[in-house]
C-alpha cells in the first residue's frame, strides 16, 4: 500500500523517512559550504576534517529525527519544552561564562548549551498549543502563544544572546502567523514595537549590544573598533565584483583583514571569491530548501505538523536573512552563522535535526486516507 | 484537520510569509548589487588601499676606494627588525622569546614597545646580520616585520677614519669624506608595490615602480699603503713621546693630492660605541697651531723676492736677542754674522726677524697669502680652518717679527703641508684634492712664487737635515731630503707655556727633484724629548723612505747608500 504513488527508490527513502529533493539541496550546500570553507580558512585541511565530522554528526541526527513520528513528537513536546525551560534558567544561575555571555550549562566534561534546545522546543511548543485549537487563532489563544515565545526569548535575550533570541522568537512568531494571529494584533504590535524598541533600548540591552546597534547605524564612526567588522566584509564583498576573484583569490580574506572570515563572516569570503553570480546561486539554493520546506508544510495532515514545518522552514530563512543582512551591513551584527557553511558551531546539529523533523512530517504522511 | 476546510487560513498565510520571504531575498539582492555593482570601484579602492602598499626598497651607498681601488669604506646588507606595537601585543606571551632571540633583556622590550603602543612603526633591534634576522622571523610573531638595510664597513678601521669620517645609523654621512661627498655617495632608494597582509607582512611583490640606484663610488686620492705606513709611524712616535695628539699628511706635490692623512687619536669607525667625539676629529684639517720655526722658508721666500736678499747675503745674529718694545727675540746661542741660508740651517730667530723687519709688511704678508696661509686648502674638507694671519696694516714690529719665524699666526698641518708642496713644485701651487685626479686633467696651478727663489729656499732646506742643521734625522738613505723643524712653545691661556711643545717637522723629497711634501706634527711631548728635529724628524724620515719606495721614486743620492743601507733597514723596522 506504500507503493501507491511512488517508484522503487522513491520508497526506498521513504523507508528511511528522507525526503530526496530536501536532502539533495542539503548536500549540495554543505558541499558548497566545505568548498568556500577550504579558501577561507587558509587552505586548512584539519578545519576541513572537523567540519566534515560535524556535517556527519547533524546529518546523524537528521536521519534519528525523521524516524520519530510527528505523533511521538506531539507527546513529547511540552515535556520537552518544559526541560529546556528549567535548563535556561539554570544558565542564568550556575551556567558557565563563556565569551562575555552566560549560555553553556556543563554536565562532567559534556557542554550543553539550552538555548540550542529551545530553537526547536518554541516552535514545537506553538504549534502543539494551536494543534487542538479552532483557526483562525482567537486573540486570547494568540496572547498565550506569545506568552510561550516571550519567556524563552527574554531568558536567552538575557545570557546574552541577541542572535538566537531573535531566531526563537521569530520561529514562534511564524506559528502564530501561520495559526491565524488576527491582523489587527499584527498592527497593535508593530505599533507597540517603537516604544517597547525604545524601552529596550534604555534599560533591556548591554553596553555592547547598544554598541552593535550604533556601528551597524553608521561603521565609520569606529574603523578600528566594533565598525571594522562590518567595513571589512563590505570592502570584502564589493571587491567581488559581478563574477569574483576566483576560489582561493580572495586577497581580504586571504590577508587577514577579514575577521571571522571562516565563521560568521564567511559570506563575505564567498562574495568576494564568487562574485554577485555565486551569490545569487547560493541563494537560490537556499530558496530551494526553503520552498521545499513550505511545500512540506503544506502537504502536512495536521496542524501540529503544518504550523512546525511552516515554522521551521521560515525559521531557516531567517537564519540566512540575518547572516547575509549582517554581513553585508544591512542588519546588526547578532552573530548568526550561515547555516551549513559557516564553520562550527552546535547550531548546525540544530539545524540538522529541524530537518529531520521536517523530513519525518513528509514521510509519515497517511497516503491511504489521501 | 478542521482547518483544511478553512480556505482563507493557512494558503492566504503562506502566500503571505512567501511575499515576506521573497522581500527579504529581494532586500538582499538590493543589498548585494549595490555593493558589488554600484560601490564596487570604491570599495575595490578601500580594499587595494588595506593591502597594497608602496615600500621603498634601500639602495646601497656608493663604495669609497684608495687611488688604486682598494675598499676603504664598503655597505653590506643587513636587516632591521621594526614592529608595530598593537599587533605585538595581541601575543604579549610570546615577547620574552622575541627578547631572546633579538638578545635584549625582556624589561627592555617592555620599555621600548610600553611607551610606543599608539605608534605603527618601531624599532627593535637595527643592523642585525640576516642570520639573526632569519631567527626571528621564524618564531612567526605577529606584528614583527624586517627592513632591508645597509651597513657601513671600514676595513682599514681607524687608519683612515678620520679621512673617511662616518655615517650614522640611517646611512646618512656624518663626518670626513662620508659627509663632504654625502650627495654623491647616496643612493636613490626605489620604490616596489607589495602586497601586506593585517599584520603588515609583505606576502607577494606586485611590481617594482623604479629600481634603486646606488650611490656613485667615489675614488680618493689616498694611498692605502702609504696610509697605513703613517698612521703606524705617527701611532708609534704620539705613544713613545706620550704626546696628547698628533697629525701628518702626504701630499703629491705636482697634483696637489693628498697621499696620507693621518691623526692620533683615532678610532674604530666600525665600532664607534662608547668613544668621546673628540677622536673624531680629523686634527690635520681642523685644528690650528702656530708653526714655528717651519715659517722661515717663507720669510725667506720674501726676502729673495724683494731682491735686498740672496742665500748668500750676511745677516747679523749677534748677540743671539733681540729686543723689541719689550719683547725678547731669542736664538738657542749666538750665531753671529751669518748669511741668509745659514739663518735656515740653524733656525736662528734673530735672522729670519731682522730680514723680516728690513722688509716692507705688505711683501711678506703678499708672500704668505700666495703660499696659502689664512685661506683655506680648497680641499673642501668638512670643518677646514683656514688659520689666522693678521693683515699687515694692523701689524706691529713685534709682530712683523714673530711671525717670520712662525708665530702670531696660525695653520693647519694640511695647509703647512701644502705650503711645503708648493715650494717643492718650484711654486706651482693646486689645490689639495682628496680625489683622485686624472693626470690629464689636472686642476689649474697658480705660480706663488719665482721657481728660481723656490730653488734657492729648497737648498737652504737641505743643508737643514744636514750635518749642522737641526733636522739630520730626517735624512734617508738613497734620497736628498729637504725640511725644517719646528719647536714651539704651545699658546695658552696668559701666554707661552714653558712646558708644552709642539714638535714639527715640514719637508719634501726628493730635493733634487720634489715628489712629495709631508708635515709630521706632535703636539704636547711628555717623555722629555720636544724638539722638532727628535720628535717629528724620525716620523717623517720613516714615512718618507717607505712612501718613496712605494712609489718607486729613483733615488737621487747613491752616495749614500753605501755604508748605510744594512744600518737604515735595521732603522725602518
Amino acid at each position: 500500500m506504500l507503493l501507491s504513488d511512488a517508484s522503487t527508490s522513491h520508497s526506498l527513502f521513504r523507508r528511511i523517512h528522507l525526503d530526496p529533493p530536501l536532502l539533495a539541496a542539503l548536500l549540495l550546500l554543505a558541499g558548497v559550504g566545505l568548498v568556500i570553507l577550504f579558501s577561507a580558512s587558509g587552505g586548512s585541511e584539519a578545519q576541513i576534517w572537523r567540519q566534515l565530522t560535524r556535517l556527519g554528526i547533524s546529518f546523524g541526527v537528521m536521519l534519528l529525527l525523521a524516524q520519530v513520528s510527528p505523533d511521538t513528537l506531539l507527546r513529547w513536546t511540552h515535556w520537552i519544552f518544559g526541560f529546556g525551560l528549567i535548563m535556561l534558567i539554570a544558565v542564568l544561575i550556575v551556567g558557565d561564562v563563556g565569551k562575555g555571555a552566560q549560555r553553556w550549562l556543563a554536565f562532567g566534561g559534556i557542554r550543553f548549551q539550552p538555548s540550542e534546545l529551545m530553537k526547536l522546543a518554541v516552535p514545537m511548543m506553538v504549534a502543539w498549543y494551536f494543534a487542538e485549537k479552532s483557526l483562525p487563532a482567537q486573540t486570547r489563544h494568540s496572547l498565550v502563544a506569545l506568552a510561550i515565545v516571550v519567556v524563552p526569548t527574554l531568558l536567552i535575550a538575557k545570557q546574552p544572546d541577541l542572535g538566537t533570541a531573535v531566531l526563537i522568537a521569530s520561529s514562534g512568531l511564524f506559528i502564530l502567523l501561520f495559526a491565524g494571529l488576527s491582523w489587527r494584533l499584527v498592527g497593535f504590535a508593530t505599533l507597540l514595537a517603537l516604544p517597547l524598541g525604545w524601552l529596550l533600548w534604555q534599560f533591556g540591552m548591554h553596553d555592547y549590544q547598544r554598541r552593535r546597534v550604533l556601528t551597524f547605524l553608521n561603521p565609520e564612526s569606529d574603523p578600528l573598533g566594533s565598525g571594522y567588522h562590518i567595513i571589512q566584509s563590505k570592502i570584502a564583498i564589493g571587491s567581488g565584483g559581478l563574477y569574483g576573484k576566483g576560489w582561493l583569490n580572495g586577497t581580504q580574506s586571504h590577508l587577514e583583514f577579514l575577521p571571522e572570515r571562516h565563521t560568521d563572516f564567511i559570506f563575505a569570503v564567498f562574495s568576494e571569491e564568487f562574485g554577485l553570480m555565486g551569490v545569487l546561486l547560493l541563494l537560490a539554493i537556499y530558496l530551494l530548501i526553503v520552498l521545499r520546506g513550505l511545500y512540506i508544510a503544506s502537504q502536512a495532515q495536521d496542524t501540529f505538523s503544518r504550523l512546525l514545518a511552516g515554522g521551521l522552514s521560515m525559521t531557516f530563512m531567517v537564519y540566512v536573512f540575518v547572516n547575509i543582512g549582517m554581513v553585508t551591513g544591512l542588519l546588526p551584527v547578532v552573530g548568526v552563522p550561515l547555516p551549513l557553511v559557516s564553520y562550527g558551531g552546535s547550531s548546525m546539529v540544530t539545524l540538522m535535526a529541524a530537518f529531520g523533523i521536517l523530513m519525518s512530517i513528509h514521510t509519515h504522511r497517511k497516503l491511504l486516507k489521501n | 484537520m478542521s482547518h483544511k476546510k478553512n480556505k482563507t487560513g493557512y494558503p492566504q498565510r503562506l502566500l503571505f510569509l512567501k511575499l515576506l520571504m521573497l522581500l527579504g531575498v529581494a532586500a538582499l539582492f538590493w543589498r548585494m548589487g549595490d555593493l558589488n555593482l554600484n560601490q564596487r570601484e570604491f570599495l575595490q579602492g578601500q580594499g587595494d588601499a588595506r593591502y597594497l602598499r608602496e615600500v621603498s626598497i634601500p639602495a646601497h651607498r656608493g663604495m669609497i676606494t684608495d687611488r688604486h681601488g682598494e675598499p676603504l669604506a664598503i655597505s653590506t646588507p643587513v636587516e632591521s627588525v621594526w614592529a608595530n606595537p598593537p599587533a605585538l601585543a595581541q601575543a604579549r606571551e610570546r615577547w620574552p622569546e622575541l627578547a631572546r632571540v633579538l638578545e635584549l633583556e625582556p624589561a627592555q622590550l617592555e620599555q621600548l614597545l610600553g611607551r610606543r603602543m599608539d605608534r605603527e612603526f618601531v624599532y627593535l633591534r637595527r643592523h642585525i646580520n640576516p642570520d639573526q634576522a632569519e631567527r626571528v622571523m621564524a618564531l612567526r610573531i605577529p606584528g614583527v616585520s624586517l627592513q632591508p638595510e645597509y651597513r657601513r664597513y671600514y676595513p682599514m678601521g681607524e687608519v683612515a677614519a678620520h679621512v673617511l669620517g662616518f655615517t650614522n645609523i640611517d646611512d646618512v654621512g656624518q663626518e670626513g669624506i662620508e659627509l663632504m661627498l654625502d650627495q654623491t655617495l647616496r643612493g636613490t632608494p626605489g620604490s616596489k608595490r607589495v602586497l601586506r597582509d593585517r599584520l603588515g607582512r609583505i606576502v607577494e611583490n606586485v611590481e617594482s615602480i623604479h629600481e634603486p640606484r646606488p650611490g656613485d663610488n667615489l675614488q680618493l686620492s689616498i694611498d692605502r699603503r702609504i696610509q697605513y705606513l703613517a698612521y703606524r709611524e705617527l701611532k708609534a712616535a704620539v705613544n713613545r713621546h706620550r704626546a696628547s695628539s698628533g697629525s701628518a699628511v702626504v701630499l703629491d706635490v705636482i697634483t696637489g693630492e693628498v697621499l696620507a692623512m693621518v691623526n692620533q687619536p683615532a678610532y674604530n669607525p666600525n665600532n664607534r660605541s662608547d668613544l668621546d667625539s673628540s677622536r673624531f676629529r680629523n686634527r690635520a684639517v681642523t685644528d690650528v697651531f702656530e708653526p714655528g720655526s717651519t715659517m722661515k722658508p717663507f720669510t725667506i721666500s720674501a726676502a729673495l723676492e724683494s731682491g735686498k736678499y740672496r742665500p748668500k747675503t750676511p745677516v747679523d745674529t749677534h748677540p743671539g736677542l733681540l729686543r723689541l718694545s719689550g719683547y725678547t727675540i731669542r736664538d738657542s746661542r749666538d750665531y753671529g754674522l751669518i748669511d741668509v741660508s745659514t739663518v735656515i740651517q740653524k733656525s736662528s730667530n734673530v735672522g729670519a726677524s731682522r730680514i723680516a723687519l728690513s722688509l716692507e709688511p705688505q711683501r711678506l704678508w703678499d708672500v704668505f697669502s700666495r703660499f696659502g696661509f689664512g685661506y683655506d686648502s680648497g680641499s673642501g674638507f668638512p670643518g677646514e680652518a683656514a688659520g689666522l694671519l693678521n693683515a699687515y696694516q694692523e701689524w706691529r714690529d713685534v709682530e712683523q717679527a714673530t711671525v717670520s719665524y712662525g708665530y702670531g699666526l696660525s695653520v693647519s698641518t694640511l695647509q703647512l703641508a701644502h705650503a711645503y708642496a708648493t715650494l717643492a713644485a718650484d711654486g706651482q701651487q693646486r689645490p689639495v684634492s682628496l680625489l683622485k685626479l686624472k693626470s690629464d686633467n689636472l686642476p689649474k696651478s697658480r705660480q706663488s712664487i719665482d721657481p728660481a727663489i723656490a730653488r734657492a729656499v729648497r737648498g737652504m732646506l737641505e743643508l737643514a737635515v744636514q750635518k749642522g742643521g737641526t733636522g739630520t734625522r730626517a735624512q734617508i738613505a738613497g734620497y736628498r731630503v729637504a725640511g725644517k723643524t719646528g719647536t714651539v712653545r704651545k699658546a695658552g691661556v696668559g701666554g707661552y707655556s714653558e712646558e708644552n711643545y709642539i714638535s714639527i717637522f715640514a719637508g719634501m723629497a726628493p730635493a733634487s727633484r720634489p715628489r712629495l711634501a709631508m708635515v709630521v706634527v706632535v703636539h704636547r711631548p711628555d717623555d722629555g724629548e720636544y724638539y722638532g728635529g727628535v720628535v717629528a724628524a724620525p716620523v717623517f724620515a720613516r714615512v718618507m723612505e717607505g712612501a718613496l719606495r712605494l712609489l718607486d721614486v729613483a733615488p737621487d743620492d747613491l752616495e749614500s747608500l753605501r755604508g748605510v743601507k744594512v744600518a737604515r733597514a735595521e732603522g725602518v723596522r
